[in-house]
């Protein structure tokens, strides 16, 4: 899970990595009420988004005083930047920048431990540089079973050439940085631009941390940090009865079981859909290993509800679920919705109980349900039916 | 022959007390596997029933993986443990000089997977998962969830980070067979990837030819298609999936995520073709390729 600028900027002021003063706002009286909070003086009114580029979009801007920082306020607050409508603005106490750094510390997939990358020239698109300057951005492989401690900092600082003068308190705001990682189990931890003030102090002026979902249960605080507002409706609810659904644009409804599986079910609805229009899947909904019938008729619940889809595809292979289940799950569903059931549904089950599954739905004969052997074929009907 | 486990395979089970242990221990006792423990320290000298095709059999109970190891002579041991406690099992394992652990558990941590993956490389023990279905040499021994009843032994090898897709594919070629088949799981950092299971195969006179299924995130199919070029002479067919997979979401497993335009799918596909992989566009276009190698 990404987390906002503000939320980085307060996990960070928690383990004592050196930030600014920065409020966030909802609305244009707040921002001016933080702007007042932060002293009256200048600030930066910054929108809250969780993609890159918002400078060049407009969403950073200068305030001289609070009715500035309203002004702006109300300006930045319901853009969209890239796709991502702003809901919350920081509003950050103003800086003296003399110089501009850059670190990070993320997960090395490939390299199977931590990568601390580190570079003199912050404030800057480190793709870029990386990609045109690669010498310019130091990479330091960091063991998972030590970490970044001072020695480790040292190195990082060396590879990246700081000035001597820097070396001392830079090498401190990375080991306090490593705690992020570390304590709160982060995938990322990225400051750009980690900065030099004026009166020579380190601060991190800009924040970006991703946590580890899976290491939600020990953070009791994480979960109450994702965005509420960002969630669409459909995602909202199939989170509350604990399905792993993501939305799509399309028109083809789709619940299987296993993420690969339900991966594979859109490609090949997609590619199915060529041939009836250019149809694709509405979204992606993973039933989990052993789902019970209810489970099913939850996932199905979420599926009819959603107005965009106009044919439904299950696709089971029964390696633990039973297709037993996953039969008295459509079989229930469709007697609960009564005659509010419109939408034709392909279904493909194949593996455990195959035959008693495909059996009760042929007992319970619903006009709006087809079953079909094969995967492909199956997903040839759904588009058919989606583009009819 | 296979890789990794045989019949000759000794495998203790950590978590075997647990509701998802005791239901997967009765799967592969069924499916012929010699269980020859469980690990429980609270329950240590106890031991569990279990009906294996109408007969019981008492499977004992350990208080540690080195006792279950020094007392049965085990060498693999597989982890139903819940994910606050897999990396402590793990790193016990490890302790114990344990070959191979095959780690079932889902949501484990990966700031615990990274320490007890660079602990396991550091001493020794090979690791398969998180996050993964196990291994299964058809009709010799299954470590892990796969339903050992919807294949059976043959010549092809197969490496998939998916469970499901591993049992789609299992199925669509049972006729065929399989000599081993390793779900090596879909979390961002795993133990065993698909090279190290390609050059098992490519070292396994009983595998013919290899199937790879791999899905979006990371670059693991890219290295493996690197490795193939280089390294394999047997013939490989591939699948990917996650080609209709927006950009920044995740797909259930936590590694299937696309950020960039690496990792997509198209890029995997591009990379296994220009290796020699022959790359279906449906799972069972793939096993139709598999079937045209096999079958000339």
């Amino acid at each position: 899970m990404d987390l906002f600028e503000y939320q980085a900027r307060d996990m960070f002021e928690k383990h004592g990595v050196p930030v600014l003063p920065g409020i966030v706002a909802t609305t244009p009286a707040e921002a001016r009420a933080a702007a007042e909070k932060l002293g009256g003086g200048t600030v930066v009114v910054k929108a809250q988004v969780k993609v890159g580029g918002r400078g060049k979009a407009g969403g950073v801007k200068l305030a001289h005083n609070p009715d500035e920082a309203e002004a702006h306020a109300a300006a930045i607050l319901g853009m969209d930047i890239k796709g991502h409508t702003v809901n919350r603005v920081m509003i950050a106490a103003g800086a003296q920048i003399e110089q501009e750094f850059y670190f990070s510390v993320l997960l090395d997939r490939a390299e199977r431990r931590y990568l601390a990358m580190c570079s003199v020239e912050g404030g800057v698109e480190i793709e870029q540089l990386a990609v045109e300057r690669p010498e310019a951005l130091a990479r330091v492989a960091v063991d998972p079973l030590v970490g970044i401690d001072a020695a480790k900092a040292a190195e990082i600082v060396a590879a990246a050439n700081f000035p001597a003068d820097l070396v001392g308190p830079v090498a401190d705001a990375i080991e306090k940085l490593w705690v992020v990682y570390r304590d709160e189990d982060a995938t990322l931890v990225e400051v750009n631009p980690l900065v030099k003030t004026a009166d020579g102090s380190i601060v991190a002026l800009d924040g970006k941390v991703t946590l580890d979902e899976n290491a939600f249960f020990r953070h009791e605080d994480h979960a109450a940090l994702e965005d509420e507002l960002a969630a669409d409706p459909l995602e909202a609810k199939a989170k509350a009865l604990g399905l792993n659904y993501v939305k799509l644009d399309g028109t083809v409804g789709i619940i299987g079981n296993g993420a690969g599986l339900v991966m594979s079910t859109l490609d090949v609805v997609a590619y199915a859909g060529e041939q009836h229009g250019g149809v694709k899947p509405a979204n992606f909904l993973d039933i989990g290993g052993g789902a019970s019938a209810a489970v099913m008729a939850n996932g199905l619940d979420v599926i009819l509800n959603d107005e965009q889809v106009k044919s439904v595809f299950v696709n089971v292979f029964g390696g633990i679920t039973s297709c037993i289940e996953v039969a008295n799950g459509i079989v229930g569903a469709l007697a609960t919705l009564g005659d509010a059931a419109t939408k034709p549904l392909v279904v493909r089950l194949d593996g455990n109980a195959v035959e008693e599954g495909r059996a009760i739905l042929a007992a319970a004969n619903h006009p709006l349900v087809t079953i079909v052997e094969t995967m492909d074929g199956a997903a040839a009907k759904a588009a058919e039916l989606a583009n009819a | 022959m296979s890789i990794f486990i045989n019949k000759d395979s000794k495998v203790i089970v950590q978590g075997m007390t647990g509701a998802e242990g005791q239901k997967h221990t009765a799967r592969m006792l069924a499916s012929g596997t010699q269980i020859v423990g469980g690990v429980n320290p609270r329950k240590a000298g106890t031991s569990v029933d279990f009906d294996v095709n109408g007969e019981t059999v008492a499977i004992p109970v350990f208080g540690s993986v080195a006792d279950a190891m020094s007392a049965t002579g085990a060498n693999v041991t597989v982890l139903f443990v819940p994910p606050p406690f897999t990396k402590a099992a793990v790193i016990e394992a490890v302790d114990a000089k344990m070959p191979l652990a095959v780690i079932i558990t889902e949501g484990v941590p990966v700031a615990d997977t990274s320490e007890f993956y660079a602990y396991a490389t550091k001493h020794g023990t090979r690791l398969v998962g998180p996050n993964c279905p196990g291994v299964i040499t058809p009709g010799e021994c299954n470590v892990g969830i796969t339903p050992a009843n919807i294949t059976g032994p043959g010549h092809i090898g197969l490496v998939s980070k998916s469970g499901t897709l591993t049992y789609q594919m299992l199925f669509e070629l049972r006729d065929l067979g399989f000599s081993t088949a390793v779900g090596i799981g879909g979390d961002p950092v795993i133990g065993t990837t698909h090279i190290d299971c390609l050059e098992a195969f490519q070292n396994d006179p009983n595998t013919h030819a290899i199937v790879m299924i791999g899905e979006i995130g990371g670059d693991a199919e890219e290295r493996a298609a690197a490795y193939i070029k280089e390294h394999v002479t047997k013939p490989v067919v591939g699948y990917v999936a996650g080609f209709e997979a927006p950009e920044g979401k995740t797909m259930g497993h936590a590694g299937a995520i696309v950020s960039g335009s690496a990792g997509t799918a198209q890029a995997k596909k591009e990379a296994l073709e220009a290796a020699g992989v022959k790359v279906g566009k449906t799972p069972s276009e793939t096993a139709q390729l598999m079937r045209e190698i096999l079958q000339g």
